[in-house]
């Protein structure tokens, strides 16, 4: 376990050296990073003094060893607009971006698990062709646009909640709902599929033979034996889950860390744009790892593979 | 001068009939395509709105740019615009049809950058292994660790908008799906007997990966491409909305609604209807992706 344990340590590590590497690259992708701090009409003048304050007037190894000596310290330099410390300034959105994801991930599960396993039990009834319907459905549906049909129904039409803005639960509930929507036909799909193996398996039919009741028998043998692969298929999503999150802050003001960085962008305040897309690409990485972790604390074949 | 021709009187009917169920290749996934009504719905969808993205100027009712402040924001059905005008009085029906073409061009141009720089990394990564391969997947791994939309934003949003940027973006966000499936096909592919016997009777090492795996990979690569094509043309309809991607004037269904919402309070319609189009599009595609992958690989039929 412990040499499975340091060698995962060490790919992640390596995973997050390399992210900031291309968090480095990615503004440099322009050619002049300069012009993209800057409004495309200002001055010449403005330009070469901006380029020298900011360094890039330098060889790019030297802008590359010092970005990335600064930044493993946590330092991003400072936001452009505020002057505050740049990575300061993004885990300040986090808490709301954590709430937001986090309801919505529980909300999916809660609603795509007991569809996923009825439409495996009811196999190819009506239950089972609506269900797959929708979670097709889900799949094409962006989320955007869900949530912006949704605020036109329940805020502007039925005027029952607020079309957006933070700070409230009444506040979560559209975005969270939203959000949850791509994961719940996800999920669900995936949840019928497992369910459908497992309930093949021989122990549900000694289960079944020994007059067990069927909710019983799916609600704790055979769930219990999908929740593994559905924990796997969640971790993945995550990362989904955050890069969403994103554009639903945006559609509901939402006061995340999606919406600051599409302030940032637009507003060309790169510093805080690298701290934030560095910041998902961490915890992203981190989650996956512990996911991993626990995955072969729990079946031991992984580790030797 | 006696020679008679073929003519639908005098071949046996019996045969005509067969013919006409059609033979071949495009027989059999016709015949197979009428068994399945979703994937029928999918191709049918499919065709209309190839046909919308190729011959959309001659459809549409009117010139998109067309502004008539005078007619501005009218509703369905009105004055001749059928689902329509927006804040500037331009028809949406227009603006709709001639969006097609934007997504389709965007979509499937970003499929084969994507999927032909994925898929000879992926092919060199699973075949050669060793050092080149634990360098691609690590640079699979960082592209994998920024999440797809968010990385197809900010490169977008850095190397500026503009058709050809918002292919550029979404392939340099989307090869590593490519590379992932490519790689680990090829691996299984390198085990198996012909490949092995090829390797040991001399065959040259490009000829083994161009006339032996490559055809080889044409049904997952088939199969994914056609569900990746939903992504990118929801990818790109999301960047548009949120201000990147495609520029207004030029009609897009993202930036349709993006100028839409402002207008949510008066006008349902202008938020509505790109929206209707991008989902039936994007559930076209999936559909039929779906029944291509149970035709080509019967194998992971239901997963």
């Amino acid at each position: 376990m412990l040499d499975y344990l340091i060698k995962r340590t060490v790919q992640v590590l390596v995973v997050l050296f390399l992210a900031l590497t291309t968090v480095f690259f990615i503004i440099r992708l322009s050619g002049d990073p300069t012009a993209l701090f800057l409004p495309p009409d200002a001055p010449r003048e403005q330009l070469e003094e901006f380029r020298k304050a900011l360094g890039f007037d330098r060889p790019l190894y030297v802008q590359y060893t010092e970005f990335m000596t600064n930044a493993v310290q946590g330092d991003f330099g400072n936001s452009l607009r505020t002057r505050e410390d740049a990575l300061q300034t993004v885990l300040n959105r986090i808490p709301a971006t954590f709430q937001l994801a986090f309801t919505a991930l529980g909300l999916s599960l809660l609603i795509a698990i007991p569809i996923g396993i009825n439409s495996a039990y009811k196999r190819n009834t009506l239950f089972d062709q609506t269900g797959v319907a929708f979670t097709v459905l889900g799949q094409a549906l962006p989320s955007f646009w869900l949530g912006l049909i949704l605020i036109y129904v329940f805020a502007v039409q039925f005027k029952w909640l607020p079309t957006g803005g933070g700070g409230s639960m009444i506040h979560l509930i559209l975005p969270a709902l939203t959000l949850a929507a791509y994961s719940v036909a996800r999920f669900a799909r995936f949840t019928r599929s497992t369910m459908l193996d497992v309930l093949r398996k021989d122990y549900i039919r000694t289960a079944k033979a020994s007059g067990i009741p069927m909710y019983k028998i799916l609600s704790v043998y055979a769930l219990k034996n999908t929740l593994i692969p559905i924990i796997t298929l969640v971790a993945l999503d995550l990362g989904v889950l955050l890069g969403g999150a994103v554009i639903v802050e945006v559609v509901f003001a939402w006061p995340g860390l999606g919406r600051l960085l599409m302030q940032s962008l637009l507003n060309r305040d790169f510093p805080v744009v690298m701290a934030g897309v560095f910041l998902i690409a961490f915890i992203y990485s981190v989650i996956n790892f512990v996911v991993d972790v626990l995955y072969a604390y729990v079946n031991p074949q992984i580790r030797y593979k | 001068m006696n020679q008679t021709t073929v003519t639908e009187s005098n071949v046996n009917p019996q045969l005509l009939k067969k013919r006409k169920a059609g033979s071949g290749k495009a027989g059999f996934y016709l015949r197979q395509l009428k068994k399945s009504p979703s994937g029928m719905a999918g191709f049918v969808i499919i065709l209309i709105v190839l046909f919308l993205g190729i011959f959309g100027s001659w459809v549409a009712p009117y010139d998109p740019n067309l502004a008539e402040l005078s007619k501005k924001l009218l509703p369905p059905m009105s004055e001749g615009h059928l689902l329509g005008t927006d804040q500037l009085g331009r028809d949406i029906l227009s603006r709709l049809i001639h969006g097609t073409s934007v997504s389709l061009i965007i979509g499937s141009c970003a499929v084969v950058v994507a999927g032909a720089v994925g898929t000879t990394l992926g092919v060199i990564a699973g075949y050669f292994r060793g050092w080149v391969d634990t360098i691609i997947m690590r640079l699979v791994d960082v592209v994998l660790s920024f999440p797809f939309i968010l990385l197809v934003l900010v490169i977008n949003a850095v190397i500026g908008t503009g058709l050809k940027n918002i292919i550029l973006s979404l392939a340099i966000a989307g090869w590593v799906i490519y590379a992932r499936v490519v790689r680990s096909e090829v691996l299984a592919l390198r085990e198996k007997e012909f490949i092995v016997s090829c390797v040991a009777t001399g065959v040259p090492r490009w000829e083994i990966i161009l006339k032996h795996i490559v055809p080889n990979l044409f049904t997952p690569i088939i199969v994914l491409s056609s569900l990746q094509i939903a992504t990118y043309i929801i990818a790109e309809a999301s960047i548009s909305f949120l201000g990147f991607g495609v520029q207004p004037p030029q009609p897009a269904w993202g930036n349709m609604l993006s100028e839409g919402k402002d207008y949510i309070f008066s006008a349902w319609w202008l938020i509505t209807f790109p929206g209707i189009a991008i989902v039936v599009t994007a559930l076209g595609v999936n559909l039929f992706g779906d029944w291509l992958r149970d035709v080509l690989d019967p194998e992971l039929k239901g997963n």
